[in-house]
């Protein structure tokens, strides 16, 4: 398990290749986000954001089979095309890979402490929280 | 015996209160976050307008996420920061 809070940018293959060599592993499903057409600047609370974080995968763990995970995200200054974050999981099969990387995400959208703000034409302003994700979180409980 | 709490603002909260954290000597009837962000907000001016009730706000005690109703004791870390938008 990794959980890395980071302003460097992050190798997606490299890390989906230190992905546990357990011979039980059928199946990694990993999920990269990325900055659309805005820089932006993120902001997060460190010490509670690798807890939440933690606390997510755990919650994945209790409700899947996970055998390995790794999750990156980054703060600071980013451009387009940037990568934001990672999530990465490992298990015997792919319905459960696909199933953990998502609920991740998704808690992760609401759960864990970053905040975007973007850099605009007319200045910055903070990105506003979408109902759209609260309902991706709602809809796994 | 003195009941001190951190507390954390982040993100637009911070900006608008024009402070990132601070250490809060707690009246004696304030014993939750609901009444913490209640006692900050009586400070006025920017305090009364980022704070107001009518403004969706997330708390967290001691790095976890947590509800207004949760109790604060001495030592405690409290934060106040807008929903989150990370991912």
């Amino acid at each position: 398990m990794k959980i890395a809070i980071q302003a460097g940018d992050f190798d997606a293959g490299s890390e989906i290749g230190k992905i546990s060599k357990d011979s039980k592993i059928g199946a990694v499903a990993s999920f990269v986000g990325l900055v659309r057409d805005v820089e932006m600047t993120l902001e997060h609370y460190p010490g509670m954001t690798e807890r939440a974080i933690g606390r997510i995968v755990e919650e994945a763990k209790a409700r899947w089979q996970v055998m390995d995970c790794t999750v990156i995200h980054r703060y600071g200054a980013l451009k387009p095309n940037d990568q934001i974050v990672l999530v990465a999981v490992a298990s015997g099969h792919r319905g459960d890979a696909f199933a953990a990387c998502e609920f991740i995400m998704d808690y992760l959208k609401t759960q864990a402490p970053f905040w975007k703000k973007e850099q605009t034409g007319e200045g910055a302003r903070w990105v506003e929280a979408k109902a759209a994700d609260d309902k991706a979180t709602e809809r796994w409980r | 015996m003195r009941l001190k709490v951190r507390v954390l603002y982040f993100a637009s909260v911070r900006e608008r209160l024009g402070r990132d954290a601070e250490e809060i000597e707690l009246p004696a009837d304030v014993s939750t976050i609901a009444g913490l962000r209640s006692h900050l907000r009586a400070r006025g001016g920017a305090w009364a307008d980022t704070l107001v009730e009518s403004r969706l706000l997330r708390t967290a005690l001691n790095q976890d996420m947590a509800q207004p109703a949760a109790a604060i004791k001495a030592g405690d870390e409290v934060a106040f920061f807008p929903p989150v938008t990370g991912g």
